[in-house]
């Protein structure tokens, strides 16, 4: 019988992964829930921003998460299946553009962590035909 | 005594273990390794060994002394055929080896064949600096100097380092771990990398350097459990410190 290769190691890296469906994309702020641990203790600490990047995929991906910390840029990059990550929140959904966000960490002040929300798919659908209206009243 | 098995490199990849640590591995499809022939002491070998076969293979598409060979031992045609030296497993014509020969935490010796470089200069083959890149050398920049004297010895000596053939020899990696054992595919993951393409035969040995109940490998595990118990032991005096409190409080 001849070994599958690909359905091999499909099989050892899908043991590894995260159970839950983990719902978020770049643009999008989240709170990452870590497993630290300090002397003899393991307590759960919690990283808040925006999701500047994604990279890899299957086992190795990985996801850079940004945040102002007294003013200061950080930036923290999680293996997404890492068995030290407790869970993933999804605050927001953000509305960009790009698949890296790193104009962000040229910007100061309000503009470096606000992002436009990603509009519904009901609430897309329905400025679209406003907008729409709003065009075809102008050509009228 | 050495235990082994005929392996056929798949590729690597990661694992994370509990603690969230990640290890790098080799994955490796070790079987079935067929028992061909068990050569004893005192028959007529005069060695012990056991002969292992590995990988399907068409009839028509081996040598006829090999196909007579495993015919006399009612084996079925194998691609890779090797011996092991005293084998510590008893074990009879027409077994079937597999993954399951090792264990988790047990260290082996990989060997395999490395890639082949083809010809290379001093500088990659045998590590030499080589010449300045700048201030002003002229053409002189990957080469390896004076090989000898003058007239005295007249001669360059043996086996000094030059250019040459490099790669496709078989070495050996010692002590690697073993971080899973799959039966149900016959493959091993095995921390680490060894010598070798993808899809290249090696040989999968239990370690002689740390083999089982050897003192490297009972202090490796022993100071493991002793680490495991103290993050266990103060676990647990937390819970006992908690219950205190809340026996305090009542």
């Amino acid at each position: 019988m001849k070994l599958n290769k690909s359905a091999l190691f499909d099989k050892i890296e899908g043991e590894q992964f995260r159970k839950e469906l983990q719902n978020f994309s770049v643009g999008d702020s989240v709170r990452v829930h870590t497993k630290v641990v300090e002397g003899d203790k393991e307590r759960i600490q919690v990283f808040a921003g925006i999701v500047i990047g994604v990279k890899g995929r299957g086992l190795n991906l990985t996801f850079t998460v940004r945040r102002l910390s007294y003013g200061e840029g950080v930036e923290r990059i999680f293996p997404l299946h890492s068995p030290r990550i407790d869970k993933i929140e999804v605050e927001r959904h953000g509305d960009v553009r790009r698949a890296k966000l790193t104009y962000l960490r040229g910007r100061i002040g309000k503009g470096a962590m606000s992002i436009k929300d990603k509009e519904s798919p009901e609430a897309a659908a329905s400025s679209r035909t406003a907008r729409s209206a709003k065009g075809a009243a102008a050509a009228a | 005594m050495p235990l082994g098995l005929i392996g056929k490199k798949l590729g690597h990849t990661r694992v994370y273990n509990q603690d969230g640590i990640m290890t790098p591995v080799t994955v490796v499809q070790v079987g079935p390794n067929h028992v061909i022939q068990v050569k004893k002491k005192d028959g007529p070998d005069g060695y012990e060994a056991v002969q292992l076969g590995f990988d399907e293979q068409k009839e028509s598409r081996l040598a006829k002394p090999v196909v007579g060979h495993l015919k006399k031992f009612k084996s079925t045609a194998v691609k890779e055929i090797r011996e092991f030296r005293n084998f510590s497993k008893a074990v009879q014509p027409g077994d079937l080896l597999g993954a399951d020969l090792f264990a988790v935490g047990q260290f082996v010796d990989c060997i395999g064949t490395t890639k082949g470089r083809g010809f290379e200069g001093v500088v990659a083959r045998h590590g030499f600096r080589g010449g300045d890149i700048t201030h002003g050398a002229k053409g002189w920049h990957r080469r390896s100097g004076a090989i000898g004297c003058r007239l005295f010895p007249g001669h360059v000596n043996r086996g000094l380092k030059m250019p040459g053939h490099m790669g496709v020899v078989r070495r050996t990696a010692q002590n690697l771990e073993i971080v899973q054992v799959r039966p149900e595919d016959n493959v091993l993951l095995i921390r680490g990398s060894f010598p070798g393409s993808e899809g290249d035969y090696c040989i999968i040995r239990e370690a002689k350097k740390i083999s089982i109940g050897s003192k490297r490998f009972t202090s490796i595990h022993d100071a493991r459990k002793k680490a495991k118990d103290a993050a266990a032991g103060a676990a647990g005096k937390k819970d006992e410190k908690k219950a205190a409190a809340a026996a305090k409080k009542k």
